[in-house]
């Protein structure tokens, strides 16, 4: 038998999930001089991408050009699409023991933090991600009802779900038609009552995770003003001795123009979109019918703890803001997969630069991988993915190397799709996806607007011909 | 970004020394485990000082019989730590500032990890070459 890796005998690679960490792991791979490789990827959407296409938000658009890099990677003929395909439903680990070498886990971070407060179950308040699927035409969160008839939201958080969650709600009709928001998204903002819609952060302006293209673009929107409290934008005495004593330009910038914001008068647009800082919210406040009237803040100050950070911590002075509707974005992690070590602290598999590992051995668990936010955390941008799928990608050579790889008793690709033909006869492959891409790219066209989408399973399946 | 990412793909066996073993025996545990820094543990397991290889060479330029030391009379006693929570930057920041090399990482009462300068700079490098990564795949794949 020829080695592992050779024309005769290829490395057989199933990646589990298909997005930006997936593909960039499945590219590197392809790429590898000298190695013969077969890559079957799983989804359990029956189309591909992820976060790129249930996650960046509908009018960043140029974002997303990567999926046509995703494409490029898929067209080889070595690699394999499977969709609508689940991992601990249709397919398990024993069945991808039998018919691969290795396995790579690249399942993303969709759960989201609580933020372990009273009131967090009233009618009204959401996870952001709910949200955030919603209008992206996720099937999962399709069918959500988020009540936009109220007046006034608050968003707990100010990274970039956060952002892009004010933002999507600040945007008038006329700039979401254009994108390829989900319809019937599109549709109830159509009709939102929204006016006032707040960021809250638990540090200071100086601290705040926001990119300084981002909170520009807050400041430049057509039917919203964006305010900051000339208080909360001044920096404490910590902040301000912390970056004088940097030389962080970018945070410079960011403070500037926060200031700037605080400085200027609002314009008198519809809808105000103020950016609060130094406030944690420790209830939300529901009335009679169980439904969110108001979230109570309290007023932080920062502390720097012994490595550095300045972190929030809670004053005496406590007040509340009413609010109709409310969002958390306060973290992200990873969901336990069966069969596989999970890691609850960081809420990642248990793993080494991307081997799994064994909880009670301590040792690495053979021909097991991770990358993406299933490996490292909720963190970073789409690229991020690239460095962290390259570094899983050479433990998995080094290992092929030394020959530490699983020893398949089925390695053909056309026993796995036996397999696949049984258990979900209705998979699709990738030519599949990209007739509904088609599809979707021309039912946009003729409204003017990049695609519209698909967001029912059974539209997908119904589509493709299943 | 908070340094819990790091700490998400690296092993949380941390290697620990008493202070009343020998110089010899520290060095002997750093090369068993290709470590440049040992976290000196009491008996409840706290930690109370870290001993470096810059310690030792620092020491061994003064004193001939340097093995034969303990790690209490080596090591640095004023240790300071980090959390999960803190920040990448402001970690980075510190570690250059002090010289530090190794960073233990405290979650409330527990040591969970050491941090080196390197896994410090290759995780503020990746996020700037993701950065970049992704604003060239726009240019390059985007309708700029």
């Amino acid at each position: 038998m020829p080695p592992v890796g050779t024309e005769t005998n290829p490395l057989r690679v199933a990646i589990v999930g298909s997005g930006p960490a997936a593909f960039y792991a499945a590219d590197h791979l392809l790429k590898h001089d000298g190695l013969h490789v077969e890559i079957d990827m799983f989804e359990r959407l029956p189309i591909p991408y992820g976060l790129v296409r249930s996650g960046v938000a509908p009018d960043h658009h140029k974002i997303k050009s990567v999926t046509k890099k995703f494409a490029e990677v898929a067209s080889n003929p070595r690699f394999r699409f499977y969709g609508y395909v689940e991992f601990g439903k249709d397919v398990d680990l024993s069945d991808l023991r039998r018919h691969y070498h290795q396995i790579l886990y690249a399942t993303g971070a969709q759960t989201d933090k609580r933020m372990g407060i009273p009131g967090e179950e009233l009618n009204g308040s959401h996870a952001a991600t709910e949200f955030v699927g919603w209008y992206n035409g996720h099937p999962d969160y399709r069918d959500r009802q988020f009540d936009l008839s109220q007046e006034r939201v608050a968003i707990v958080g100010v990274g970039n779900v956060a952002v892009d969650v004010a933002r999507i709600l600040c945007l008038t009709p006329d700039e979401l038609a254009v994108t390829d928001i989900a319809s019937h998204a599109l549709a109830a903002l159509r009709k939102s009552r929204v006016k006032e819609v707040y960021l809250l952060g638990r540090r200071g302006p100086a601290q705040a995770a926001f990119t300084n293209p981002e909170i520009k673009e807050l400041g430049n929107l057509a039917g919203a003003d964006a305010i900051v409290l000339p208080e909360e934008a001044q920096l404490d005495d910590v902040s301000r001795a912390a970056l004088e004593a940097s030389d962080d330009r970018a945070t410079r910038k960011k403070v500037e123009i926060l200031q700037a914001y605080a400085a200027r008068e609002p314009a008198g647009k519809s809808r105000q979109l103020t950016i609060r800082f130094l406030v944690s919210p420790v209830e939300l406040i529901g009335n009679a019918a169980g439904q969110v009237v108001a979230i109570r803040l309290v007023k932080n100050a920062l502390q720097a703890t012994a490595a550095g950070t300045l972190s929030p911590i809670a004053t005496d002075s406590v007040e509340e803001l009413p609010a109709g509707l409310v969002f958390r974005s306060v973290g992200y992690r990873g969901a336990a997969l069966p069969g596989v070590p999970f890691n609850e602290r960081w809420g990642v598999i248990l793993n080494e630069k991307g081997r799994v590992m064994d909880p009670e051995t301590q040792r690495s668990v053979v021909g097991e991988y991770c990358s993406g936010w299933i490996k490292r955390g909720p963190t970073g941008v789409i690229g991020t993915n690239k460095s962290d799928s390259v570094e899983t990608v050479n433990c998995m050579l080094e290992d092929l190397a030394e020959g530490s790889i699983l020893h398949p008793s089925a390695p053909q690709a056309s026993k796995m799709e036996e397999l696949v033909r049984k258990h979900q006869p209705r998979y699709l492959s990738f030519a599949d996806w990209l007739r509904l891409d088609e599809i979707e790219v021309n039912n946009g066209r003729a409204q003017g607007r990049p695609r519209e989408k698909f967001t029912r399973i059974e539209d997908m399946l119904a589509a493709a011909g299943r | 970004m908070k340094i819990e990412s790091i700490l998400a793909t690296k092993s949380s066996n941390v290697v620990t020394v008493r202070p009343d073993l020998s110089l010899k025996e520290a060095v002997d545990l750093m090369a068993e485990h290709n470590i440049g820094a040992l976290i000196v543990v009491d008996e409840a397991g706290r930690p109370i000082g870290i001993i470096s290889e810059r310690d030792i060479i620092r020491e061994a330029a003064r004193t001939e019989a340097v093995f034969d030391l303990t790690v209490s009379r080596v090591m640095t006693k004023e240790l300071i730590t980090a959390s999960p929570e803190d920040d990448l930057e402001t970690v980075l920041q510190t570690m250059t500032a002090r010289h530090f090399r190794h960073l233990p990482v405290m979650d409330r009462e527990r040591l969970i990890g050491v941090l080196t300068i390197r896994e410090v700079v290759e995780a503020q490098l990746d996020r700037w070459q993701g950065e970049v990564d992704t604003l060239q795949t726009q240019i390059s794949e985007g309708q700029v």
